[in-house]
Formats: C-alpha cells, structure tokens, sequence
C-alpha cells in the first residue's frame, strides 16, 4: 500500500495523471458533451460527484463484502451494479428537485452508467490499494480531473469553430489532434507527483 | 435460383438465413457507419490498449466476441425486459460475458491479461456495446442483431489493429515485438504515449474522411 496523503492523490488525479488525458477513461461523452460550455460544466460536476461517492461506496463493498466473501471474480458485476443503482437514484432525485437540470443532462443522465471513468476510478481505487480516506481523494480528483479537461477542451472547440481547418479534419479529427495538444501538455507535468 | 424459389413456396415462412436486411447490417457497421469513424463510440480502449500490435489484436478479439455475443442475447430478451430497467439489463449481459472473457484470459493468456490491465474490464462501459444493444438488437431480431454485432465488431477489431500496427511502428520500430527498419527508422517515443494516440486517431479519421470523399466523387460522376 502506498502512503500518499490525500490531498496529493486529489492533486495528482487533477494534473499528472488526469484520467481523461493520461488514462483515456471517459472519451465518449468528453467528445460529444463538449460542444457548448454549459452542458460540459452541468456533467462535469454531476461525474465529480458521482464518481466521487460511487468510488466511495465500491470501496466500502470491495473489502467488506466482496473479499470476505471470496467473490473476487465477479467484482466488475459488483461494481456495475453499484454504479447503475446510484446513477437512477441520482436520476430520480434531479427530475424531482431540480427539473431544469435534469433536462438539461438530458439522455447522458442514464449513460452515465457508462461512462469509464466511473468505473475505472472503481478499479484502479482497487488495483493501487488505496486506504479510505485516499479513495476519497482519488475519487473526487478523479471526477474534477474529467471536469477539467471538459471544461478545456469546450473552451478551445468554441476557438475551432471560427478555425478554417481542412475539410477532412473537421469534426471529431481535429478535436482528436486538439486533444492530443492538451494531453502533451498536460505530459508537463509528470514528475510533480508519482501515484502508480 | 429455382431451387430457392421452390423452398420459398413449400416453406413460405421460412426465410434465408442470410438475407439482403443482414448483409445492409454487416457492411454497415464494417465501413459505412463504423463504430470508431462515423460513431465515435468506443474511444477509450481504442486509444488506451493501441501502444502494441499484440494488445490490439487480443482487444479487438475480445471485444468482436463480447460485442456480438452481447447484442444477439440482448436480442433474445427484448421483449420480457421492462422499458425502465432495460439499460441495466444490458449491462448487465455485456458484463457476464466481460467476466467469461477475463477470467479466461486469465486462466489461458496470464502474460495478455497483464498487460491489458484494467481495459478488459472496461469493456463493460464502452458506449459501442451500449449503443448497439440499446440502438438495434432492442428493437430487431436475434439474427439480425448477431450480424449487426459482428459486423460492429468486426469493424472496431479492424480499426484498433491497424492504430495499433501504426502506433508500434512509429514508436518503438517494432512489428509484434520484430524490429523492422532498423538503423534506418529512428523510433519516435511520443506515439506510444497519451498525445501520439491522439494524433494518430486524428489523422486516421482525416485519412478516411478524405477516402470517403474519393469515394462519394466517383459516385457522382
């Protein structure tokens, strides 16, 4: 077990080993939730959050009821499961408290059971041995470090529309390239903190 | 001809197995609508496992038997799944079949289970199977469906070999682990790292979007 503190695993899921540009976890709605600022700030806090407590609770199931009870080989249905139940929960109490938000997320509410990058903070929160309280810190810099990029990522397709890129490259080619800048830069930082 | 036009009056229920419906489904996911160019579904593993040849080509595997394993089955169950519940259901499937498929990675293919880590696993969220099982096998018959499934799968294995014949190539000079050009081809690190993924994406998909555009010109003419 390593013995990062907290606090720096937040900082580190943040910048050197932001799950999106390093890991590649949660492509498919970074790609199609980045058209408009808005809709990547809205997913970018409900993924924080939900990734955030879901990693949480796996954890909580992963040592207290998964391994006592020898189930090692069904712990992705486990999490799955866990992930799915939370995401409807989540789902019922926006449509019920806030309905603006809830249709603003629109269909990507249910696909978040989908999204990798609640699930494989699940299992890297696992195959590092984190302890509790540095589950809690991965899982919510986790989910900001998805955010972040989120947030980047809009900010510079909102520069690429007004861009006269070759024909070929328009759409998900160039946003493809522009990614590929942002991850080299985000290369820079390694080295500030190790995690692995 | 006449052979089949007689079994078609002695059987009149009974259709062809494969008929013009499934071969539209096939190549639609093979070329026209491929999962990675036209949907862009299922980015992550296709990035994250395509440093190395041999890993894309157990991924891609993997996948096209998880894939078309899953939407055939989803097929099945289509009508008995209550509407709410039926992305759970799903998942649920898809993720029966991940398990099969890493446990027995595990059991006869240790050293590829290593390496391909946490992504056998993830799988289980890759939008393209969720897109699939929930934007055709839903709706349509078995057959149907495991065609769809395999020509999606098909599709996508294609796609994450050759990134990953590019990306070994470019970065470490090497084909499945065999030098090639060597002392002429200076290996460049950068591809097989986060940011080379990208770039080589984005110009595959630049690079097809152009043949589609060839493609669609000697159409007109």
């Amino acid at each position: 077990m390593n013995e990062t503190g907290a606090v720096l695993i937040f900082f580190a899921a943040l910048f050197t080993n932001n799950i999106l540009l390093s890991n590649f976890l949660g492509m498919c709605h970074w790609l199609a939730c980045t058209r408009n600022m808005m809709s990547a700030v809205g997913l970018g806090i409900a993924i924080t959050l939900v990734t955030g407590i879901t990693t949480m609770l796996n954890f909580v199931m992963y040592h207290f009821v998964i391994v006592p009870l020898g189930l090692e080989s069904l712990t992705f249905l486990f999490f799955i499961a866990m992930i799915a139940a939370f995401v409807q929960l989540a789902e019922m109490v926006i449509e019920r408290f806030s309905l603006k938000l809830y249709h603003a997320l629109g269909v990507f509410l249910p696909l978040m059971v989908v999204n990798c990058t609640i699930m494989g903070a699940a299992i890297f929160m696992y195959t590092r041995e984190y302890s509790f309280v540095q589950t809690v810190g991965w899982g919510f810099g986790a989910g900001a470090g998805w955010m972040l990029s989120a947030v980047l990522l809009a900010s510079l397709r909102k520069k690429l529309q007004y861009s006269h890129a070759p024909v070929i490259f328009r759409g998900a080619g160039l946003v493809m390239i522009t990614a590929g800048f942002m991850a080299l830069t985000f290369m820079g930082f390694s080295g500030m903190v190790a995690i692995e | 001809m006449s052979a089949s036009n007689a079994a078609s009056i002695a059987a009149p229920a009974a259709k062809p197995l494969i008929g013009p419906k499934e071969k539209a489904a096939f190549w639609d996911g093979l070329l026209n609508n491929n999962p990675i160019f036209a949907q862009v579904l299922g980015i992550c593993s296709a990035l994250a496992v395509t440093s190395k040849l041999e890993n894309s080509i157990i991924m891609g595997v993997g996948y096209f038997v998880v894939l078309s394993l899953s939407t055939w089955v989803v097929s099945f169950i289509r009508e008995s799944v209550p509407h709410r519940i039926r992305i759970l259901v799903q998942v649920l499937v898809v993720c029966i079949f991940v398990i099969v498929l890493d446990q027995s990675l595990k059991a006869f293919y240790w050293q590829g289970s290593k390496q391909l880590g946490p992504y056998v696993a993830l799988m289980i969220t890759n939008t393209l199977t969720l897109g699939r099982t929930e934007g055709f096998s839903i709706q349509n018959k078995p057959t149907l469906a495991l065609v769809d499934g395999i020509g999606n799968g098909l599709g996508y294995a294609v796609v994450l070999i050759v990134l990953g014949a590019v990306r070994e190539f470019l970065g470490s000079g090497t084909l499945l682990g065999t030098p090639i050009l060597a002392g002429i081809y200076q290996p460049n690190q950068i591809f097989i790292l986060a940011p080379g993924a990208f770039f080589v994406l984005g110009c595959l998909i630049a690079f097809t979007n152009w043949l589609m555009s060839l493609g669609k010109k000697g159409a007109k003419k």
